[in-house]
């Protein structure tokens, strides 16, 4: 089973049509395919915070959207989550790479890694961590979870889950 | 030119376009000299006008997008001259009131003061529509187009209330607005 496609499929069953993204090694082969994706608006953008601000742009006019990051961008987002996506009660699904957790070979990915499921938690966030048989799934759950209630929900995919290939 | 002078001009020209307009005290003013529903009034996340703006301008490709941004708000989120640069559609202009400070917290100078000029910034990221206007008529002139333009304005805020909507409201109105 293809994660990345398993990732993709629950995003165009959930009816996604707007993505914003900073990439991941381990995002690589979703990239490509929402870009691919003619019914799709994908921006790649400079910074996660930023990614915040263009999908709630998009929501509000009538879009679907995914943000598509690692985790340490979610400490690049904190403040827009909150000042902006609880603020105005607006949906997001957040697509994480979870880098930092059992097998992660790069030392600096540890310390964010560790906190990113505890960041959510705080910040009272749902979120998903799927094994690829239910990855689809779980994306369209998450996505109904967010757009009926009105806020952000994550699916954090880590090491294990990309290497499943 | 006040600031508040710029934002009534703007709002005034403004027609069905819709405005996503920064946080603080350029929200206040521009609910004060025309509080129409197709203002979106930031009450947070400051630095993302711009990208709340073209979020909506890619989504919403028939009607014109006008963001009010402020020159501390885009240094805080730099990168979205390049987004902009390279993804922004026609229907979306930005314009940066730039009065050289905080206004919003006690006009601490930011680096537009020093020097920092950034028109020259928009246009280094790729923007190829980059105005400068000082005075009204200059404005008037430069709204006709798109990109990307930054208006001097002086320092200094107008005595204006608080927004006194609610999130929900400012987001229900706006929606209705496009519907």
């Amino acid at each position: 089973m293809d994660p990345s496609r398993t990732v993709y499929r629950g995003m165009k069953h959930a009816g996604i049509d707007f993505a914003a993204s900073v990439p991941c090694v381990n995002l690589q082969e979703l990239l490509r395919l929402v870009s691919d994706d003619p019914d799709i608006i994908h921006i790649p953008v400079t910074r996660e915070e930023e990614g915040v601000g263009l999908c709630a742009g998009a929501w509000i006019g009538g879009r679907r959207p995914a943000l598509l990051m690692q985790n340490s961008g979610l400490g690049n987002s904190i403040n827009a989550l909150a000042s902006l996506d609880f603020l105005y009660e607006i949906p997001l699904i957040m697509i994480i790479s979870h880098r930092g957790c059992e097998g992660e070979p790069i030392v600096g990915q540890v310390p964010m890694g560790r906190l990113t499921p505890k960041l959510l938690d705080a910040m009272d966030i749902p979120r998903f961590s799927p094994s690829p048989a239910q990855a689809e799934e779980t994306v369209v759950r998450a996505w109904k979870l967010a757009e009926e209630q009105r806020r952000p929900a994550a699916v954090l995919l880590d090491l294990q889950f990309w290497r499943s290939a | 030119m006040k600031r508040i002078d710029a934002i009534s001009a703007i709002a005034k020209n403004a027609g069905d376009a819709l405005i996503v307009c920064n946080i603080g005290f350029p929200s206040r003013e521009l609910y004060a000299v025309k509080g129409r529903q197709e203002n979106f009034y930031m009450l947070g996340s400051m630095g993302l006008a711009s990208s709340i703006g073209l979020g909506l301008a890619l989504a919403q490709p028939r009607r014109r997008v006008i963001v009010l941004e402020g020159d501390g708000a885009v240094l805080m989120n730099l990168g979205t001259l390049a987004t902009i640069a390279n993804y922004a559609p026609k229907n979306y202009l930005l314009v940066i009131l730039d009065n050289c400070c905080y206004g919003s917290t006690g006009s601490q100078p930011t680096c537009t003061h020093l020097g920092t000029d950034l028109a020259s910034m928009a246009e280094a990221a790729g923007v190829k529509d980059v105005k400068k206007v000082a005075d009204l008529d200059g404005l008037h002139t430069a709204l006709e187009g798109m990109g990307v333009i930054v208006v001097k304005v002086d320092p200094g805020n107008a005595v204006v209330p608080i927004i006194d909507i609610s999130p929900e409201q400012i987001l229900a109105r706006f929606k209705a607005a496009l519907s």
